[in-house]
Formats: structure tokens, C-alpha cells, sequence
């Protein structure tokens, strides 16, 4: 199966400080589901970083969609990002923007007419339970809520890969049953999906996804899944 | 390469909901029209000038007055006959005219008083001499030719008379233009500064934008038109202020009378420029904001 992410020897560094990651190479292919687990601290935030280009690495090399995404020049980066989905782990949600707004933004920058945006917003917004919280502002909706509307616009655009940090920290078990089965379904329509997360009930609810572990920055790789290059095609 | 804004049929509503300030809500739109208030009233300031000057120049350049100065009447009248004789042959001489004794009292009046010229006093023969353009060009040559005829004439050229006044108007007119110039430069730095602030008020709302694949010529958009319809407010309210001030001092100084004063006009290719300044104090604004956005970006990944 196709790559969609390779890393290579990557390292990341902020200023002058130790690694946060160091040696990290894995290898991750089209459509397929990843958890990347560890503690905290452990360097999963920094890596999705580098997985939805907020980020470059110190040292290393990234292929993204099969391009090398370290020397590539950022006025590229904008096509390479919405073709990613994030959900980020503070939500970053935009505050003077509606719940409606908010999830319609990634459709709104990739120059969608305004009438066609109407229709996939509301459905999204019935999806995660909030149509009747379409107006509202992040501040007046609960830490749930907003993790909500943070997964619908990290997906309404039907991204290639959707990149998702602790994305049922702050949801009943029954919304992150819901949530996790938007993904698998999204997953099986053939989005790349890759999940952090220390909540090691929630690995257990995707019997086929392979998990990668970060330890003090390093990736270790319990199921055998994210060598490089990809079984089958290792040499002796 | 077509760049999409945020929205196809709603892009201003949709763009507008992106930034959260209110139209007007900072300095920037009254700063703006300080400055655009001061650059009207400079920049008419200079035009006038250069109108006045130009006028002076043209009035003036053509014109000299040729005196015969000789107590002997009898021989002044000679001489003062032999001088218009002269120049009335003299190619680009338009008009001779000998003042009437009359007319060199009424000239004398402010400083003898009425009737104050004695019957005995010695007065020179005075001789007001217009020129066509080509002429005045050679106005030596016209002078020698007269003082031929007339040993006892002196050739006054107006010209020379107003030389200093009209080369301080020039100076005026230069020193107005560095002026709109200077606060063109400042009011770009205004809108420079104002931009990085609100660049920065709103940086983790761009860093979002940007990361959901907004471009940078995106993002700048949405800055540079918020700051053109600030600029456009502050220009228009400036530019309205500055009218009515030059409107108003216009009817003061054609209140004083003629004279110095009176020719101190704004002519229509003048208003015109004074229009096309807060046109320009827009794009300007525009521009300097688009830039100053782009390259902030730039620092972004």
C-alpha cells in the first residue's frame, strides 16, 4: 500500500533546548488507522506538528503525500494543509465565530460558495448533536461541545489525513464512542486517520488500527506496523 | 494560479465575520484624517502659490517701464518722444503708452498727498512699454536701443521688481510639496504600525486560518480591507475639513480686496489634484498595509 507519511531520522528541537523527538522514522500508509499513544510529555503533541505542518523538523526527512516537506517552500504548504484535518487538543476554535462559522471556516478557505457550505455544515452539526448550538460562541459552549465542533471542522472538508491530539479528552464515553466511529467510518471511506492519545480504552474500541508509542521522544512500534519501508517490502 | 477568498457569494459578510473589531473601532480612521486634513490643506496651500506665482511671472515678465530722467522739460520731452519712436519701431513691442501728468500724480498721491506735486518740481518722463513673450526674452537689447535715442532713460524690467517674492513663492510651493510627501511617508507608517497591531491582536486566530491552508495573500485580504474602509473614512472625513477651511479662508482673502492677496487662487486642475488625494491616501493605505501583512507573514511557516 501506498505511503502517505514517511519520516526519516527525524529529530526536533525547540531553541537551544534537548530533543523532543529524536530519531524518529516510521513509515504510515493510505487509509489506514493509527493511535499514537505515550505519556505525557512523551513528544505525541510535537509530532503531530509535524504531521499537520506546524512544524518543521531540526534534522530529518518528511515525505508527505510523497513530497519531501522539509525543503519545500512554504508558499506550498497551504495546498498541503487542506488536504490534512486537525483537531487540535485546545480546539482553537476562532471565539467571535459561531459554532456554524467555525465549522465552515476550512470550506470558506478552500473557496466554496456560500450556498453550498449551508447544507454540509448543518449535517455535521446534526452529526455531533449541536444543531440547536449552530449560533453559539466557543465561550458559552462546555469543554465537550467545543471538542465537538472542533472534529467537525477538522473533517467537514473530507481530508486525505485527519490528524486528531487527545480528540475525546473532554467528551462523555458515549460521545467518544460516537466520535470514534465518525473516524472509523471516515477511515473506511479511506481518510488516513492518526489519534493521540494516553486513554488506552480507546484503543481497544479499534481492533485494526496500529498503535505507535513515544517514550522521551523516541518511537517505539508495538504492532510492527510502521517500519520503513513497509513490510513486505523491507530488504535483508 | 486563481487564489479563493473565503466565500463565494457571501465574501464580505463571511470575510468580514473573520476579524472581530467593529468598522472604526481603532485610532486609525481619525489618525488618517488628521493627516489626510493636513495634506489637503498643504498641498492647496502650495498650489495656490504656484498659481500666484505663475501669474506674476506672466504678468509681470512682459512689462518694463522706461523712465526719462532730465530737469530740462524741453529736453526731456525730446528725448521722451525719441524713446517712443524708438521702441514703436522695435519688433515685439505691443503697447507704448506715456503717463499723463495725471497719472504720475495719482501714482505719487500715497506719498505727496493730493495736489502735492508743485508746478516746478522736476518729474520724470515715465513710459509703460508691454512686450510679446519673444520680446521680453531680449529685453537688453531693447533697452540699449532706447537709451540710443534718449541718453537720459532708465529701463525698470517688473520682472526684477517681484524676482525675490516670486523666487519665495517658488521656495513655498517646493517646501509644500516635501510636506505632502512627508506626511504621505507618515501616514504609510501610521497604517504599517497599525496593521502589525492588529496582525498581532489577531495571531492565533491567523495561525488557525493558516494552518487550515489559508494562503498569505488570504489573510492579507482580509487586513487590507478592513484598513482601506478605515483609510477611505478617515481620507474622505480629512479631505471634507480641509474643503470647507480653504473654502473658508478663500472668502476672507477675496474679502481683503486685490492686490498681493487676491491673486492667490485655487484654479480647477488644482481642485482636482486636491481630489485625487484622498483617492490616493487609500490606495496608499491599501498597498502599505497588503505589504506590511505579506512580509509579517513571511516570519509564519
Amino acid at each position: 500500500m501506498a505511503s502517505i507519511v514517511q519520516f526519516e531520522n527525524v529529530g526536533l528541537r525547540y531553541g537551544t533546548g534537548a530533543e523532543t523527538l529524536s530519531d524518529v522514522t516510521f513509515n504510515l500508509e493510505v487509509g489506514r488507522f493509527y493511535f499514537l499513544t505515550g505519556a505525557s510529555g512523551a513528544g505525541k503533541t510535537s509530532l503531530l506538528k509535524l504531521l499537520y505542518l506546524a512544524q518543521r523538523p531540526s534534522r530529518g526527512l518528511i515525505r508527505l503525500f510523497g513530497e519531501d516537506v522539509v525543503t519545500m517552500p512554504r508558499a506550498r504548504f497551504p495546498g498541503f494543509r487542506r488536504r490534512i484535518g486537525v483537531v487540535f487538543q485546545d480546539f482553537r476554535l476562532v471565539p467571535h465565530l459561531s459554532a456554524f462559522d467555525n465549522i465552515a471556516l476550512p470550506l470558506r478557505i478552500a473557496g466554496v460558495p456560500e450556498e453550498e457550505i449551508h447544507t454540509p455544515v448543518d449535517e455535521m452539526l446534526a452529526w455531533v448533536g449541536l444543531s440547536d448550538r449552530s449560533t453559539a460562541r466557543p465561550a458559552t459552549l462546555s469543554g465537550g461541545e467545543q471538542q465537538r465542533v472542533a472534529i467537525a471542522r477538522a473533517v467537514i472538508g473530507r481530508p486525505e489525513m485527519l490528524v486528531a491530539d487527545e480528540p475525546t479528552g473532554n467528551v462523555d464515553p458515549e460521545m467518544a464512542a460516537r466520535l470514534l466511529h465518525l473516524f472509523d467510518a471516515m477511515h473506511r471511506l479511506g481518510t488516513t486517520i492518526v489519534v493521540a492519545t494516553h486513554d488506552i480504552h480507546l484503543l481497544t474500541r479499534i481492533p485494526h488500527a496500529e498503535m505507535m508509542r513515544l517514550e522521551r521522544g523516541r518511537i517505539s512500534d508495538p504492532t510492527g506496523a510502521l517500519r520503513y519501508p513497509p513490510r513486505g517490502n523491507r530488504r535483508p | 494560479m486563481r487564489v479563493p477568498r473565503f466565500s463565494g457569494a457571501g465574501v464580505s459578510a463571511a470575510e468580514r465575520k473573520l476579524l472581530p473589531e467593529g468598522r472604526l473601532a481603532g485610532p486609525m480612521p481619525w489618525v488618517i484624517a488628521i493627516m489626510m486634513f493636513l495634506t489637503v490643506l498643504v498641498a492647496a496651500g502650495g498650489l495656490a502659490l504656484g498659481s500666484a506665482a505663475e501669474g506674476f511671472q506672466a504678468g509681470l515678465a512682459g512689462r518694463m517701464t522706461v523712465q526719462v530722467v532730465e530737469a530740462n522739460p524741453d529736453e526731456r520731452d525730446r528725448q521722451a518722444a525719441a524713446a517712443i519712436a524708438e521702441l514703436e519701431r522695435l519688433p515685439g513691442v505691443e503697447d507704448v503708452h506715456r503717463l499723463s501728468e495725471d497719472e504720475i500724480g495719482d501714482l505719487l498721491e500715497p506719498w505727496l498727498g493730493v495736489g502735492g506735486i508743485e508746478a516746478d518740481l522736476p518729474m520724470p518722463a515715465l513710459i509703460d512699454v508691454d512686450l510679446s513673450p519673444v520680446a521680453s526674452r531680449r529685453i537688453d537689447r531693447i533697452a540699449q536701443a532706447v537709451r540710443a535715442v534718449a541718453p537720459a532713460a532708465r529701463v525698470d524690467r517688473h520682472s526684477d521688481w517681484l524676482a525675490p517674492l516670486a523666487s519665495l513663492l517658488s521656495s513655498l510651493r517646493w517646501l509644500a510639496l516635501a510636506l505632502v510627501l512627508l506626511m504621505a511617508g507618515a501616514t504609510a507608517a501610521t497604517v504599517v504600525l497599525a496593521a502589525r497591531g492588529s496582525l498581532n491582536t489577531h495571531r492565533a486566530t491567523i495561525e488557525v486560518l493558516h494552518l487550515m491552508g489559508s494562503t498569505d495573500r488570504q489573510v492579507a485580504h482580509l487586513f487590507q480591507r478592513r484598513i482601506a474602509l478605515d483609510a477611505l473614512f478617515g481620507g474622505a472625513l480629512g479631505f471634507v475639513a480641509a474643503v470647507g477651511v480653504i473654502l473658508l479662508l478663500g472668502r476672507r482673502i477675496s474679502g481683503v480686496g486685490a492686490g498681493l492677496l487676491g491673486s492667490v487662487t485655487l484654479p480647477p486642475l488644482a481642485w482636482v489634484l486636491l481630489l485625487a488625494l484622498p483617492i490616493a491616501g487609500v490606495l496608499l493605505a491599501t498597498v502599505a498595509a497588503r505589504l506590511s501583512i505579506l512580509v509579517a507573514l513571511r516570519k509564519l511557516l
